[in-house]
């Protein structure tokens, strides 16, 4: 099934009179429960790219469907709507609340669907086992390691249950062994039926997709299946 | 609508986490906010209690009598003038008594200060009034013992005295002192009654309850010139609604005592409680204008500091707002969350002003007798939720217009 139908998208930034081509012309499908790598140099437009798929931003030109939904006629409140249900982010700096804890932070998209509070904890305290975290929910997150924090950023992305997980440099601030153990749980979120779209500079983090998209200049580069998909062992999960 | 209540409460819990989490800057914001309330609050209160006291005290000195005397209460312009008026005698109150028809009493009174004393108590500078036995027919006094003095003591002007409940309290705390001899100035006066509290604060010396009541012929004979004394006419009117007739017929006969031909100003003032019923007005609306400026000031500036505080917090949180916004918050729901923020530490800050208010307004109480209004309480409410969604609306309006990507990047 497809989610993701983009044609000929371009986004251009007007800073002072010069205009930068963030995004030129790309065009591109994705289809359910597909892991994706979007890798390229820096300023190439992964994370552009990545906004516009999030309905974070709208393109300049080109035509935008989520779910055969047209995207790009949406208003700000049908948009906030998508956000909220369709899609889970993951960022590169986790985003959390600082002054709340970790429970509070996965409960807040639930909050912004108007889910009942009793549900609502239910569904949070769930998603955060899932990623391993049973016994650091009511941690803050200057109280939890680097690692930790994103797994709460993870379970929020998860909680609402959305059609699409989209991370933009999920494991950039995080050591290699750590980065490799988030690996390991979005290889398991994958392989539970969800779609993932992740941008990445770190070739062997991009190894763990199923599909590799360069991107230079604004332009895709190429377009790939990974042959031989690395398998994280789920053995080496350390919480 | 339940999702209405739903997005309230949230936001009421995520704003009471945002002021929790900044409780000095919230606290220091409130000040103004509470000043403003407290002076709007305790002004009314100040104003209802003077409110109070006035009334009390203007009814001891009754709608429906008329004050003849040389000086007028209000508005002595052409003071020496009014000073080389003739004075009013007892010769003008006796043709006035014969000649007037529609009061139902007239008295004439004459006021000097004088000491007191019994014993080793004393008490100085009261206001001794001198008239005669019509005198009570003039007031409403109610008496805690004995009467007023008799046609005959008057007449014959005997030492005998009626004592005001405040200097009755003073000389005879043991309330013992009817048919007790005290001495004013160096004479020897029987106190004959004791009058029940009549008045209040408002009349200040003229409180009946600090006066002292003795026949006229005798303040004659021992205090005053019976010839360089303007005296003052008590004129009653049958009921408040008789007054102007009352009023009108009294100029007449003053105007003809005194001789007076048709183009002579009168040479003498016919003063009432409505007069001083206006200059109370004016004095309260001096009060309230200067209330309600203090009030304004302070909750003007108490607005600004919520605004200035708002936008350093809705700086500060940019990228919280944008990861609400890019995780589902619509722009009202971030909206809503502002102002429900700025309206709650407003609210706190009214809550905060109110309490002080009712404490200081039981301080006043002790010597101005109030209590808070409701009114007051519902109106302060309302004025700090009123600057709370005032003050909060530019920042929060800021907040809810961030574009999520620009947010999200904000370091
Ligand atoms: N808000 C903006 N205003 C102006 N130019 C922008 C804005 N956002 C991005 N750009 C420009 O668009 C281009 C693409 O930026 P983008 O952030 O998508 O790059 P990226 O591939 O994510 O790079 P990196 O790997 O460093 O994160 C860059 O040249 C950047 O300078
Ligand atoms: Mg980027």
């Amino acid at each position: 099934m497809n989610i993701i139908n983009i044609e000929h998208i371009a986004k251009i930034y007007e800073v002072g009179s010069e205009q930068v081509h963030a995004l030129r012309d790309v065009s591109l499908r994705i289809n359910k429960n597909e892991y994706v790598a979007i890798m390229g140099p820096s300023g190439s437009g992964k994370s552009t790219l990545m906004n516009m798929l999030g309905c974070l931003d709208t393109p300049t030109s080109g035509k935008y469907e989520f779910t055969n939904a047209n995207v790009s006629e949406m208003t700000d409140n049908e948009l906030a709507k998508i956000r909220n249900k369709e899609i889970g982010f993951v960022f590169q700096t986790f985003n959390l609340l600082a002054r709340s804890d970790a429970l509070h932070n996965v409960e807040l998209p639930l909050i912004y669907a108007g889910v009942p509070s009793a549900e609502r904890r239910e569904r949070a305290e769930a998603a955060l086992i899932d990623v391993g975290l049973k016994d650091r929910m009511h941690h803050k997150p200057n109280e939890l390691s680097g690692g930790q924090r994103q797994r709460v950023a993870i379970a929020r992305a998860l909680v609402t249950k959305p059609s699409i997980i989209l991370a933009d440099e999920p494991t950039g601030n995080l050591d290699s062994k750590t980065g490799e153990e988030i690996m390991i749980l979005f290889n398991e979120i994958y392989e539970k039926g969800n779609t993932i779209i992740l941008v990445t500079h770190e070739e062997y983090i991009a190894e763990h997709a199923a599909r590799i998209i360069r991107l230079k200049d604004g332009l895709i580069e190429s377009d790939e299946t990974v042959k031989n998909r690395f398998i994280p062992k789920p053995k080496t999960v350390v919480v | 609508m339940n999702t209405f209540f739903f997005e309230i409460k949230e936001g009421m819990l995520i704003a009471l986490r945002a002021i929790r989490s900044n409780k000095i800057r919230a606290i220091l914001t409130m000040l103004g906010i509470v000043i403003g309330i407290t002076s709007v609050v305790l002004m009314t209160t100040a104003i209802k209690g003077i409110d109070n006291a006035f009334q009390k005290g203007i009814s001891a000195l009754g709608s429906d009598v008329l004050y003849i005397s040389k000086w007028p209460w209000f508005g002595n312009r052409d003071w020496w003038k009014i000073r080389n008026r003739r004075n009013i005698t007892m010769a003008d109150f006796e043709r006035f008594k014969e000649l007037a028809k529609l009061p139902i009493a007239v008295a004439p009174v004459v006021n000097s200060i004088r000491s007191a004393k019994y014993k080793d108590r004393s008490v100085d500078n009261v206001i001794m009034t001198g008239s005669d036995a019509d005198y009570v027919n003039t007031t409403n006094f109610t008496f805690d013992m004995g009467r007023f003095f008799s046609e005959t003591e008057s007449k014959s002007s005997r030492n005998v005295v009626v004592l005001g409940s405040n200097i009755a309290k003073n000389l005879f705390p043991r309330r013992d002192g009817l048919n007790k001899t005290i001495k004013i100035g160096n004479e020897n006066f029987k106190v004959i009654g004791i009058l029940t509290e009549q008045g209040s604060i408002i009349l200040g010396a003229f409180n009946p309850d600090n006066q002292l009541y003795v026949p006229i012929g005798t303040v004659f004979k021992y205090f005053m010139s019976r010839w360089s004394s303007s005296i003052t006419l008590n004129v009653r009117a049958a009921s408040p609604a008789m007054v102007p007739a009352t009023k009108d017929e009294a100029e007449g006969i003053m105007r003809k005592i005194r001789g007076l031909s048709y183009n002579e100003e009168d040479d003498f003032a016919i003063n009432q409680q409505e007069a001083l019923q206006q200059s109370y007005d004016s004095v309260v609306g001096v009060i309230q204008i200067a209330g309600l400026f203090i009030t304004g000031l302070s909750l003007f500036v108490g607005a600004i500091g919520i605004m200035n505080i708002m936008f350093v917090s809705v700086r500060e949180r940019t990228k919280e707002i944008g990861l609400r916004k890019a995780i589902g918050a619509k722009r009202r729901t971030i909206l809503g969350q502002f102002l429900l923020e700025s309206s709650v530490i407003c609210l706190m800050g009214g809550l905060v002003g109110l309490i002080l208010a009712v404490i200081l307004s039981m301080i006043v109480n002790q010597f101005l007798p109030t209590s808070v209004q409701y009114s007051a309480v519902i109106l302060a409410i309302m004025i700090s939720l009123m600057t709370g969604i005032i003050a909060g609306f530019a920042p929060a309006y800021t907040a809810a217009k961030m574009d999520p990507v620009e947010a999200l990047r904000y370091e």
